[in-house]
């Protein structure tokens, strides 16, 4: 178990470093900061000063390693556009917006997916399970920006206490709560759909009916707990989509998030929040994944003893 | 029991139960047997989908400049946001209405088509090739081969595709070819993953080992033997991502990291939209709707062609 672990999280490391250098070069080699940071009629010597004084004067290379050096101790340098604040500080600060709404969304997700997808299978071929998949396939197929769009025209204009932009008490998380979780309630109600069929057609499901457990014990206990096994690498995936897949979402609901942050800092070319932002969103991923790699390994021994299966 | 309940089972043989003892086991109706429950797939052929992707994206994409009668890029600025023509105000020389610069939303929607029909036919094309070369390459050599693949699939799974779009749009400008490239490069990895996974099992084959003795090479062995035995997952995973990409277009377009304005991408077109939503609703409404519809065809066409070509294939979105 150890050395799974340690193996695994060796390759975490390795994956930072890689996007890191993606994240650097792209935004290096792309464009000189310098056009947007310095005014227009500012004097060469001035520049040459302001250049010294980000580090822009050193080779690319040793940039680079400055840059890995202080973003190992959590330090991003100063924000270009804020100036005194630095980009760690700025993550920090608009970071609780978007663990909130993603918690809500997350929370939103399993609740409404699990048991869907549960009762999905439980009534297959009934009209419920139509109305499951329906919504399946429609969560999988909608354009999330179109589809906040259009519940802030239909919903919100009707419905004076629900606000369409900003974050400003309860209300205001419904509908990006909504949106953001339609994508991973379809996907999840899928899942558990197809494993729950899985597990109810064995035949140590068969024996709980014939030794007289109740339905409910038979699916809840008997045939959910195995079920909810493959399911569990998908939460891999539904971190992601909460952390970057909410951009457009914070977009369109104006949602003073970490995608909010990416979109104004981009169009501003921000390098350090920027740079940061990726860092911090593929080092969450990574842990998250290692995570779920972990725990995968704890609940079935057949991945920590051998190579895992589909990975 | 019908083909669809038993892949919803997930190809597992006690799923599929009833319907084996209901057929014929006697070899010699096999082949027979196979003919008519492919026939009997062909029949739930998901007619309303593909006529979906025939008149809303082919068709139109091909076609844009036969049948449209106005300037996708200019308007005429005296008709702006006019309502669609069944809509008091509305005329019937604007279908589906004009946006804020006085633009058929119709022919926007026509000439909208082709752009998504040009980057996912693009972007998925070069997915799947880099996919299933990496795949076939990790799955049958395995080793180191298979540790650096494997990792740089995960890598790219674990990429925010969102951010990196930012980056490189902010700096280098939106673009076609910038677009294509950000969508391709995180579009192989799904292909790559799910290659390498079927390979590692057909490489087990006996049809691979006697290839082997009779001293086949690798690459032939590959291209003759592998790749023909994972074709069939490629032609339903190209067809799935096919909404993915749409999907993802439409978004970075709509987030100004896609497709440039004026051109009318799908995602473009909503985010013109977006302030008009409460006095103009058609701007925003229609090119969302026909996203919506082209990648619920997709999908749905993706579902069927997964049963009709192997009802074994496991769900794996």
């Amino acid at each position: 178990m150890a050395r799974y672990i340690l193996i695994n999280s060796f390759r975490g490391i390795l994956t930072i470093l890689l996007v890191s250098l993606i994240v650097f070069s792209l935004a290096r080699l792309t464009g000189d900061p310098m056009d947007v940071l310095a005014p227009v009629d500012m004097s060469h010597e001035d520049q040459e000063a302001l250049r010294k004084q980000w580090g822009l004067d050193k080779p690319l290379l040793e940039q680079y390693l400055i840059f890995i050096g202080n973003a190992a101790h959590g330090d991003f340098g100063p924000s270009y556009l804020y100036r005194t604040e630095t980009a760690g500080d700025i993550i920090l600060q608009r970071l609780p917006a978007s663990l909130k709404l993603g918690l809500v969304a997350t929370i939103l997700t399993i609740i409404i997916g699990v048991p869907l997808g549960i009762l999905s299978a439980v009534k297959r071929g009934t009209i419920v399970d139509a109305v499951a998949r329906g919504l399946a396939l429609f969560g999988q197929s909608v354009p999330e920006f179109w589809l906040g769009i259009v519940l802030i025209w239909l919903v919100a204009v009707q419905v004076d206490f629900i606000p369409t932009s900003g974050m400003q008490g309860w209300q205001s998380y419904i509908l990006p709560s909504i949106v953001i979780s339609i994508f991973g309630i379809a996907a999840l109600l899928r899942l558990f759909r197809s494993a729950m069929l899985e597990t109810l057609g064995t035949e140590y499901i068969k024996l709980a009916r014939l030794k007289g457990l109740s339905e409910w014990r038979v699916v809840g206990k008997h045939a959910f707990k195995p079920a909810s096994i493959a399911p569990l690498t998908f939460f891999g995936q539904l971190a992601v989509r909460m952390l970057t897949g909410a951009t457009v979402v914070e977009i369109v609901f104006s949602w003073p998030g970490l995608g909010l942050l990416a979109y104004e800092s981009a169009n501003a070319r921000d390098f350090p929040i920027v740079q940061a932002l990726a860092l911090f969103v593929a080092t969450s991923i990574v842990i998250m994944n290692l995570l779920i790699d972990i725990a995968y390994a704890y609940i079935d021994p057949r991945v920590r003893l051998g190579e895992k299966a589909s990975a | 029991m019908t083909t669809r309940e038993i892949r919803t089972g997930a190809g597992k043989p006690e799923a599929g139960l009833a319907t084996s003892a209901a057929l014929p086991r006697q070899p010699a109706d096999a082949q027979q047997v196979r003919g008519w429950r492919r026939l009997k797939r062909l029949e739930r052929m998901p007619w309303i989908s593909i006529s979906i992707i025939v008149f809303v994206l082919l068709l139109p994409a091909i076609f844009a400049d036969l049948i449209t009668t106005h300037d996708p890029l200019r308007g005429t600025l005296a008709d702006r946001l006019t309502p669609p023509a069944w809509i008091e105000g509305g005329t019937w020389s604007y279908p589906l209405g004009t946006d804020k610069q006085g633009r058929d939303m119709l022919t926007r929607l026509i000439y909208g088509a082709r752009i998504s029909l040009a980057v996912s036919t693009i972007t998925i094309f070069i997915g799947l090739v880099i996919g299933s070369i990496l795949g076939l390459l990790a799955g049958y050599f395995g080793g180191w081969t298979d540790r650096v693949v494997s990792w740089l699939i995960d890598t790219f799974f674990s990429l925010p595709g969102v951010l990196l779009a930012l980056v490189i749009v902010a700096a280098i400008g939106p673009s076609f070819v910038t677009i294509v490239v950000i969508l391709s490069v995180t579009i192989w990895a799904p292909f790559a993953r799910q290659v390498r996974g079927e390979t590692l099992s057909v490489r087990e084959a006996e049809f691979v080992a006697r290839a082997q003795v009779a001293g086949a090479g690798p690459g032939r062995i590959l291209a003759k033997h592998v790749l023909p035995n994972v074709a069939n997952t490629l032609i339903v995973m190209a067809t799935l991502q096919v909404g993915v990409v749409i999907i993802n277009e439409s978004s970075l377009s709509f987030i100004g990291a896609g497709i440039p304005r004026p051109n009318p991408s799908w995602g473009v077109m909503v985010a013109d939209g977006r302030d008009q939503i409460l006095i103009a609703w058609w701007i925003s409404f229609f090119p969302g709707l026909a996203i919506l519809l082209v990648v619920l065809a997709f999908n749905l066409t993706g579902d069927w062609l997964r049963d009709f070509l192997d009802p074994k294939l496991r769900q794996r979105q």
